[in-house]
């Protein structure tokens, strides 16, 4: 237990901070409440530069005995980097008007109506969720975790302006949740009727046997399925994909930023933990059964179908935030190709991939977060057009990020999409590959808007009265994003993931050489057993 | 360091670019005209440094290790053989007479303007002498976004669309090559997986992915199977095609021609459309040799329909800019026609083809920009007889005409002589280098030569001689400094250095058709048993029909 508990050092680090700041929110001194997002940007990067030194044991990350041990450092530091930017676009989102109101004297200060405190612990609560998932070696853990991430957004999203938005955006995020939650707990429930385990572990090894003795038992695979179209909720892939539109416009940008990255990465990890214990074609030399047929098929169709409905949706917006929303949809069928391509490359541009994403979609909500007008958030495509003129750095940023989530050679987005490509081809998963290149050139169409409004349209007399917010975080948050998206392509090599990320104890099977090479074609074939 | 040396052809632009978005607006034209001239004068020097004009071997090599993870290695690869140096040397000719030709047509969002005209270079340049295959897809792209803005923000009238249109079209197409490349990666990766024991001690292969162009194409062309190389052709077409642009992909083009800046619409031209002649070059003769010897009559029969076809549109068009830009279409038919009829001479003149394209197109395309600057109009309705008030105009526009029509003894003619050529002579039972066209295909695209004449010397008819008739000048529309009523000696500087080299091409076309023999050697050394091979197990060959009905027999 000793052993797991210390890989869990960073959670209990951030959840002090989370406590922390909730009480520094009800505090009556101004200096305590508006220190709550750098207090919580300490904590983040405090556990940030931690994290290595954590998991510099390797014996001790072995006697923790997970699923996917490699998974851990890497996505907590990326959590832990982004959610500083995040971070930096929340500053001075919550209680504006009161504040303002206290500040003018019209208001005296009630800790019952301050949530700034409690928005920002509930936004370290979620980042540990996510961090947890990564430690989850059990079903009851990884369920707790993945609530864990969810739970605080729904309140985030509530209370993340003063509008009945906001709370139209929660109440349908929150009943949808509920609904996913029940589903995939619905499908822990199956497994573990089907393995007698919740051990991830001790599953894999059960799933393994049952392979062994005539293949995965019908009630695994429903069940497999079961839990893995809960978990899509998470990460916004068709069939649950109905809520992000709607709850993206809902909830404030910042808080958008946050919904687009953080429990996106939480439903990924839960994937690729509980594929891990069915594991991949080509990597069953430990015992794991392979990815079964019925399952192949349903992530095949989930990520055709999540691409391409996502990219389809975006291009009817009007909305920017609508149309980052279905490209959020569409980014998580890329990141299916990964999931599906399996450990090694697959998985490890997956998790590059995530960076790569959470940078993009940062940059380009930084931009929306930075500017206002009249104290409103600026929403739609036509606000954007013109930019230039009165905020050109604000374009400028807004263009490179659009052309990082196109896949633009040399930005980011595109090292990463190389990736989830070139892992997709190794997998023998060409249809799939081509059919995510096609779609990357569809969403050249809408994402083209965000380059070609602000940067060469003519100002509106609507965009005329845009004005910068009066914090200047979001707008260095987006600078820096975008910085990042220009260089970080050249130093790639430092960011991708340093281990292979591969279920513990297994090593890739010895393809047998006499058939290599006669597998390709359509990636579909069955896996005998 | 000595990767520095070569490297500064892509430095030296994106300096100057940043320069210039440091630098105050007005020093932006200077800056530009001061890097593209010195990249010119570097590129120069290379050359005559150059150790590889006749032997088609790579000079000005250089690797920078970029990414690498796992087994795959992606690196900054550079180098170049005579084809790509010529290429390189237009590039860096025509840039800086852009610049210059822009100094008083561009007056608004200047510092933008050169800072992409020396993006676009470098990108450029960077095609041509990339050697390993994601940094050439990375500068094949990146061409896109330069040009996507000086469309949009400096064009005319339909830019919006046009500018769109553009990047839609080329970008959807380069993402299906990119698709095919891979896909060659892939294999190559597989052919050349090593058997590796793991600390379990067992058997685990790990593949090694290479993204070199030269190893790439080396395996692509003896080890994938026939029906596999149809793939990776169709795929790679898809990408080149567009760029070139052959027929039904080519709609793209007069719109962004039209619309684009003078100095847009000479990069397109002289450069752009030649990414994708280069590409076919480059990549799909010497990758896919035994798909290239089955598919080349179609791909002859469409590159002739569109020499036709955009000849025909030509004949009707009252826009000055479209008609040149229709004759691109038409015109880059011949280069392809050239590279497919699979001998030296036929490819020789669809190098020099390149170039001389770039030198002509591009000049007409600077003259029009010029007429544009005082007449605000493009219609050729609207003008006639300028030769009466811009004497030295005049001049300009029929010779270079005359250089577009092939007039014996200015540069078009050689090239498109020996494309025809080639053509003519590329028949299956030709006895050193047999092909699979023969006198039809070049009777046919000869008809377009006919009719190129015929459209060309109608424009130059209407709008330099007959009654003068000058366009009327809307008030207000001219902004910018004034400008005298003929050619400025800027201007003429602009012209003249592209109407000596037409003049050297069309009497000395034999430096460069000597230069690119080497590398052409290599490209087709395979070619002629591979096409008496085909010719052997397909002794039904008798025309285009035939291969078609095959497509489908030849996939099982």
């Amino acid at each position: 237990m000793g052993d797991k508990l210390w890989f869990l050092i960073p959670e209990i680090w951030l959840f002090v901070g989370a406590v922390a700041v909730s009480v520094m929110g009800l505090s009556p001194s101004k200096l305590a409440r508006d220190s709550a997002p750098y207090v919580v940007s300490f904590f983040l990067a405090v556990a940030l530069v931690a994290i290595p030194f954590i998991y510099a044991d390797a014996d001790r990350l072995g006697r923790a005995a997970l699923l996917m041990p490699a998974l851990g450092p890497y996505v907590k530091m990326v959590v832990c980097a982004i959610g500083i930017v995040l971070a930096m676009l929340s500053v001075g989102l919550i209680d504006r008007g009161l504040e303002g109101e206290m500040r003018s004297g019209r208001a005296r200060f009630d800790p019952i109506r301050v949530s700034r405190g409690e928005f920002f612990a509930f936004f370290l609560l979620s980042l540990i969720g996510v961090m947890l998932v990564c430690n989850a070696n059990d079903l009851i853990w990884l369920f707790l975790a993945l609530e864990l991430t969810s739970l605080p957004t729904y309140i985030m999203v509530a209370i993340s302006r003063p509008s009945t938005k906001a709370q139209e955006a929660a109440v349908k995020y929150f009943f949808l949740g509920a609904l996913a939650a029940a589903l995939f707990l619905y499908g822990f429930a199956l497994l573990y009727g089907a393995t007698g385990t919740i051990v991830l572990t001790e599953m894999r090894q059960a799933m393994a046997d049952q392979a062994a003795s005539g293949g995965l038992s019908r009630l695994s695979i429903v069940g497999m399925i079961l839990a893995l179209l809960g978990v899509s909720y998470k990460i916004v892939a068709v069939p649950m994909h109905f809520y992000a539109a709607d709850v993206y416009e809902g909830a404030a940008s910042p808080v958008t930023a946050f919904l687009a990255f953080v429990p996106k990465t939480a439903g990924m990890i839960a994937f690729i933990l509980l594929l891990g214990t069915v594991g991949w074609s080509g990597h069953e030399a430990s015992g794991a059964a392979g990815l079964p047929q019925p399952i192949l098929v349903t992530l095949w169709m989930i990520a055709v179908l999540t691409m391409t409905l996502g990219n389809v949706g975006a291009m009817l917006q009007r909305s920017a935030k609508r149309l980052l929303a279905y490209s959020s949809i569409a980014h998580s069928g890329y990141l299916l190709i990964g999931v599906i391509a399996g450990p090694g490359l697959g998985l490890n541009a997956v998790l590059f991939y995530l960076l790569a994403y959470g940078v993009m979609n940062t940059a380009a909500f930084a931009v929306l977060c930075g500017l206002e007008r009249r104290g409103e958030e600026i929403e739609s495509l036509d606000d954007l057009a013109g930019l230039r003129h009165r905020h050109p750095l604000m374009a400028v940023v807004m263009a490179i990020a659009a052309l990082s989530l196109i896949g633009f050679p040399p930005l980011l987005g595109f090292v990463g999409k190389l990736y989830l490509f070139v892992a997709g081809i190794q997998a023998e998963r060409l249809p799939l590959v081509v059919i995510a290149a096609l779609n990357s050139a569809v969403s050249a169409w809408y994402y083209l808007r965000l380059v070609g409004l602000p940067i060469l349209a003519m100002p509106s007399p609507q965009s005329e009265t845009i004005t910068r917010r009066p914090v200047a975080w979001p707008r260095v948050a987006a600078v820096l994003t975008a910085l990042t998206l220009l260089v970080a392509p050249f130093f790639a090599n430092k960011l991708m993931p340093a281990a292979t990320t591969t279920p513990a104890g297994d090593t890739p099977a010895a393809v047998d050489l006499s058939h290599a090479g006669e597998s390709g074609g359509d990636g579909l074939a069955p896996v005998e057993r | 360091m000595t990767w520095l040396w070569p490297a500064l052809m892509l430095l030296v632009p994106l300096a100057g670019a940043a320069a210039i978005v440091l630098a105050p607006a007005r020093q932006a034209k200077w800056i530009a005209l001061l890097a593209t001239t010195a990249t010119f004068a570097h590129s120069v020097i290379l050359a005559f440094a150059f150790e590889h004009w006749h032997d088609g071997g790579f000079g000005l090599a250089a690797s920078i290790p970029w990414l690498g993870l796992e087994s795959i290695g992606i690196t900054f690869t550079f180098g170049a053989d005579s084809v790509a140096l010529l290429l390189v040397l237009l590039t860096t000719l025509l840039v800086p007479l852009c610049v210059w030709g822009s100094f008083t047509a561009i007056s608004e969002r200047v510092k933008e303007y050169y800072a992409w005209l020396l993006v676009i270079e470098a990108a450029m340049v960077g095609v041509f002498v990339a050697r390993d295959l994601i940094f050439f897809y990375i500068c094949f792209e990146f061409t896109l976004i330069p040009m996507y803005f000086l469309i949009a923000i400096w064009g005319s009238g339909d830019r919006a669309r046009a500018c769109t249109k553009f990047f839609l079209y080329t970008f959807t197409g380069s993402l299906i090559a990119l698709a095919g490349l891979l896909y060659v990666a892939w294999q190559y990766a597989e052919a050349n997986a090593m058997i590796l024991t793991d600390g379990a001690g067992q058997l685990v292969r790990d593949l090694s992915w290479s993204f070199d162009i030269a190893s790439l194409t080396s395996f692509a062309s003896s080890q994938l199977t026939t029906s596999e190389q149809a793939w990776v052709l169709a795929a790679l077409l898809a990408g080149f095609a567009v760029k070139v642009p052959l027929f039904p992909l080519h709609t793209w083009l007069p719109l962004a021609h039209t619309e684009a800046p003078a100095a847009g619409s000479v990069i397109l031209a002289g450069v752009l459309l030649k990414l994708g002649t280069y590409g076919l070059y480059r990549f799909v003769l010497p990758m896919v040799p035994e798909a290239v010897v089955e598919y080349a009559p179609a791909i002859a029969v469409i590159s002739i329909i569109g020499i036709i076809y955009a000849a025909l549109i030509c004949w009707v068009q009252d826009d000055l800019k479209r008609l040149v830009a229709f004759s691109s279409v038409s015109h880059l038919g011949f280069c392809v026609l050239g590279l497919v009829a699979l001998n030296p001479l036929g490819a020789q003149g669809s190098v020099l083809y390149m170039i001389n394209h770039g030198l002509s197109t591009g000049a007409l395309f600077f003259l029009i920009g010029m007429i544009y600057e005082r007449y605000h109009t493009r219609d050729m309705h609207e003008m006639s007889g300028l030769s009466k008030v811009m004497p030295v105009w005049a001049f300009f526009m029929v010779f270079f005409t005359m250089s577009s029509v092939g007039l014996p003894g200015l540069n078009g003619f050689v090239s498109e002589f020996l494309c025809l050529i080639g053509a003519f002579t590329a028949s299956p039972d030709a006895a050193t280098f047999p092909g699979r066209l023969g006198p039809w295909y070049a009777v046919a695209a000869g008809a377009g030569m006919i009719l190129a004449a015929m459209y060309l010397l109608m424009m130059v008819g209407k709008t330099v001689f007959g009654p003068l008739k000058e366009p009327a000048v809307a008030a207000g529309a001219h902004h910018g400094p004034t400008l005298p009523a003929d050619l400025s000696w800027r201007e003429i500087g602009v012209l003249a250095p592209l109407a000596v080299l037409c003049v050297y091409l069309g009497f000395q076309p034999k430096p460069v058709t000597d230069a690119v023999e080497g590398s052409i050697d290599d490209l087709l050394a395979t070619y002629p048993a591979r096409v008496r091979q085909y010719a052997a197990t397909h002794p039904d060959v008798g025309g285009v029909e035939l291969t078609l009905v095959r497509e489908e027999r030849s996939d099982g």
